[in-house]
């Protein structure tokens, strides 16, 4: 939601990225302030996956030009899981497997060392499993998840619920959410949006990056992004999504490009 | 591979100081007269001598193993001496009496020397170089009829004993660094639990070398008679040293009916430096013969040190309904070799063994489980199952498995299970993005793949185990 007092989150300015020697991102601008959602579309091979990793540090990606500020504060030259600690959270396209280690105890690490960042009291395993526990029920989640190794064995849609369930622990200021829609049930989709709003506040900001309209039926975007070539092309409001859904990408390049000729 | 993997396996060796200590070393060489002279040293009776000069000779006509998957330069035997104990300033009555300079040393290595230090628990028998210089507990434990002290006092003070079981086990030609341990060993730690004792403590000998070009050749030897039990804790350290030092190690064990036996082993050597020089060459040969009926011999095992590591803790399943296991987790980095693994021996009836094994290479090391599952024909019934994987860090490093199984009886079962993964880069990230840098990462991940093994552990051998292995791999990881 857009509120009147909120402050910037988030401002992304002329941000390139190359992974390989191949620039993916292209002057890339985004400014997010609290309160708000934001959802970023685009094609395929467009960078939108590619933003999510730049903005949480993913090694295998090389910012060659431009500025993130995250709080005032730049970003870019925070380590990870620095950036982690101060607030960025990324719910992963595809969740990593950690075999041989319980989830249980992968999320109380990282609770308690967000916890650490923040001055505030860590939990020892009988107090967390409590607190968990709560947590998982917004999100429908069984208990065994506790005992399972992380996301080894889980479904598409129990890794999903599993992101959401970290996002929950650790309490992000900014949660960019990439493809958290793919691979999900009609049932799924409805439990991880319902537990994506109930996190959303006028502190935090949430960035959804997505191919399809349906999520935003659930969680509604103030902003609309439309990505192309590596930087956003095109910006409304949840109207725009409705209207790729049923007109498709192509319309927005051409767009782009009668634009560009006019101004010249 | 980022820097971040490289990085977590770089931790400096912690035990790396010399004692300065006045020291008894024997010239270096090999002759049948070093054996005169260490049998003289210790005041042997004639039939030990004999055993050592017998296992001498056999080991001047064997050759050094070439089927193990490491490599090394030819070892110079007549470099090596043989022989290194601290100069005792007068007889010991009491652990007040022991060089306040090796009191030190042992407390900086975290050993309780001291009955009434916070440790207590554990009965601990020390060994510096070639000689015991301490055994606590001993007066505690000879109340229940135990006897604990080293195995040099044993062959003055229960002669018999140690002359009835000693190469019983591992006979004197059966390898050929068991041979040349049989000639040469020095000291090491002799366990006597009587019939129906169940051991009040658990029994601990800690294993230092500090002399410079000294071989360290001990020789430990467990009996636990009918209905027994004995828990047994192994650790050793040494100083850094740009050359390699020989460690050539021989521990019987013997379980009786119903007896059991748990021998645990927390392996700190020094490893060599992150260009693979100087670390101890870890030559051991640990046997256990489960003797009697229902009788249980457990091997677990943390090899952590060793510039090389070639040991195969087994087990000779005689008995019927007799139980054999060996837990193991093996890491290697640097220039680290490992080939290691077990022998579990069927010749009972309804005889079981069980095999984890978990080995980590990081670096350029390379890490090999070689382990043989043999059923004779005798062994109706009999089981095993073994499970062996491997985890690797960073793209330089190797992983081997080499199982042997031979099946001599239709009715046995034998299962083998393996697996290798690797700690990526994507892992690290996964930590990364919810605040938790890469060394409590790989730490977590590292503990998580080596569950099974450390469970088997004395509590604070545990503790000191999962220590260990974050303080090995820290730097190793980037």
């Amino acid at each position: 939601m857009i509120y009147q007092d909120s402050k910037t989150l988030l401002a992304v300015r002329k941000l390139h990225a190359t992974v390989n020697g191949i620039e993916i991102l292209k002057g890339m601008d985004l400014t997010v302030k609290s309160g708000e959602v934001h959802a970023i579309m685009g094609p395929n091979g467009s960078g939108k996956s590619t933003f999510a990793k730049v903005l949480a540090g993913h090694p295998a990606y090389e910012v060659s030009g431009g500025e993130v500020a995250f709080e005032g504060n730049n970003l870019l030259e925070l380590k990870p899981e620095a950036r982690a600690r101060a607030g960025v959270f990324l719910g992963f396209q595809y969740p990593i497997e950690i075999p041989g280690v319980a989830n249980s105890q992968f999320l109380r690490l990282a609770y308690n060392t967000v916890q650490a960042e923040r001055g505030k009291d860590e939990l020892d395993p009988l107090e967390f499993d409590d607190f968990v526990r709560e947590k998982m029920k917004l999100l429908e989640m069984n208990p065994d998840f506790l005992d399972r190794s992380v996301n080894e064995g889980f479904s598409g849609g129990e890794k999903k619920r599993n992101e959401i369930l970290q996002m929950a622990l650790l309490e992000p200021k900014l949660a960019i959410l990439d493809e958290t829609d793919s691979g999900l049930d009609i049932d799924a989709l409805r439990i991880v949006a319902g537990g994506v709003n109930q996190l959303a506040n006028k502190d935090n900001a949430i960035v959804l990056v997505t191919h399809y309209q349906r999520l935003l039926n659930y969680i509604v975007p103030d902003y609309v992004h439309v990505m192309e070539s590596g930087r956003i092309v095109k910006t409304g409001g949840k109207e725009l999504a409705l209207e790729l859904e049923a007109r498709g990408y192509d319309w927005v390049g051409a767009e782009v490009k009668a634009n560009a000729r006019v101004s010249l | 591979m980022s820097t971040t993997l490289q990085n977590l396996v770089n931790q400096p060796y912690q035990h790396g100081f010399v004692t300065d200590i006045e020291s008894d070393v024997a010239p270096k060489g090999l002759s049948e007269d070093t054996i005169r002279l260490i049998s003289a040293k210790k005041n042997e009776p004639e039939w030990l001598l004999e055993l050592r000069l017998k296992a001498y000779r056999q080991w001047l006509k064997m050759e050094e193993p070439q089927w193990p998957n490491v490599k090394y330069p030819k070892i110079d035997f007549q470099a090596i001496s043989y022989y290194s104990a601290p100069k005792p300033k007068k007889n010991l009555n009491s652990m007040d009496e022991v060089d306040p300079e090796l009191l030190r040393t042992f407390e900086k290595l975290g050993v309780p020397m001291n009955e009434r230090a916070k440790l207590a628990g554990v009965a601990v028998d020390v060994i510096f170089d070639s000689v015991s210089v301490a055994t606590t507990y001993k007066a505690k434990l000879a109340e229940v009829g135990i006897i604990f002290c080293s195995i040099s006092e044993a062959v003055r003070d229960h002669p018999e004993l140690v002359r009835q079981y000693l190469g019983s086990v591992v006979p004197v030609g059966d390898n050929y660094f068991a041979a040349l341990n049989s000639a040469v060993f020095t000291d090491g730690s002799f366990c006597f639990i009587p019939r129906g004792v169940k051991c009040p403590m658990d029994l601990s000998t800690y294993f230092r070398i500090n002399t410079e070009n000294s071989g360290q050749f001990e020789r430990t030897l467990i009996v636990a008679e009918a209905g027994a039990s004995v828990s047994y804790l192994e650790g050793c350290t040494a100083p850094k040293f740009d050359t390699n030092q020989l460690h050539a190690a021989v521990v019987e064990l013997i379980a009786l009916d119903n007896a059991d036996i748990k021998y645990s082993t927390v392996q700190n050597w020094y490893a060599g430096d992150e260009n693979g020089l100087g670390g101890i060459y870890n030559f051991v040969t640990k046997r256990g013969l489960c003797k009697g009926v229902n009788s249980r011999i457990s091997w677990t095992q943390v090899e952590t040190g060793s510039a090389i590591t070639w040991k195969y803790p087994s087990c000779v399943l005689r008995g019927d309904n007799s139980v054999g296991e060996f837990y193991s987790v093996a890491l290697t980095n640097h220039y680290q070799q490992a080939d290691t693994g077990t022998k579990m021996i069927h010749l009972g009836k309804n005889t079981r063994s069980t095999i984890v094994s978990k080995g980590i290479s990081a670096g350029h090391s390379n890490n090999s489980y070689r382990g043989l599952v043999r059923i004779a024909p005798t062994a109706a019934g009999a089981r095993n199952y073994s499970q062996c994987d491997s985890m690797l860090i960073g793209e330089q490093c190797g992983a081997n498995t080499f199982p042997y199984i031979q099946v001599g009886n239709p009715s046995a079962k034998v299962e083998h299970e393996a697996s290798t993964s690797k700690i990526g880069e994507d892992q690290l990230f996964y930590f990364a993005q919810r605040g938790v840098g890469a060394e409590e990462a790989v730490s977590m991940i590292i503990n998580g793949f080596c569950k099974d093994v450390f469970q088997q552990l004395p509590m604070e051998f545990a503790v000191e185990a999962t220590k260990l292995l974050g303080l090995k791999l820290e730097g190793s990881v980037g």
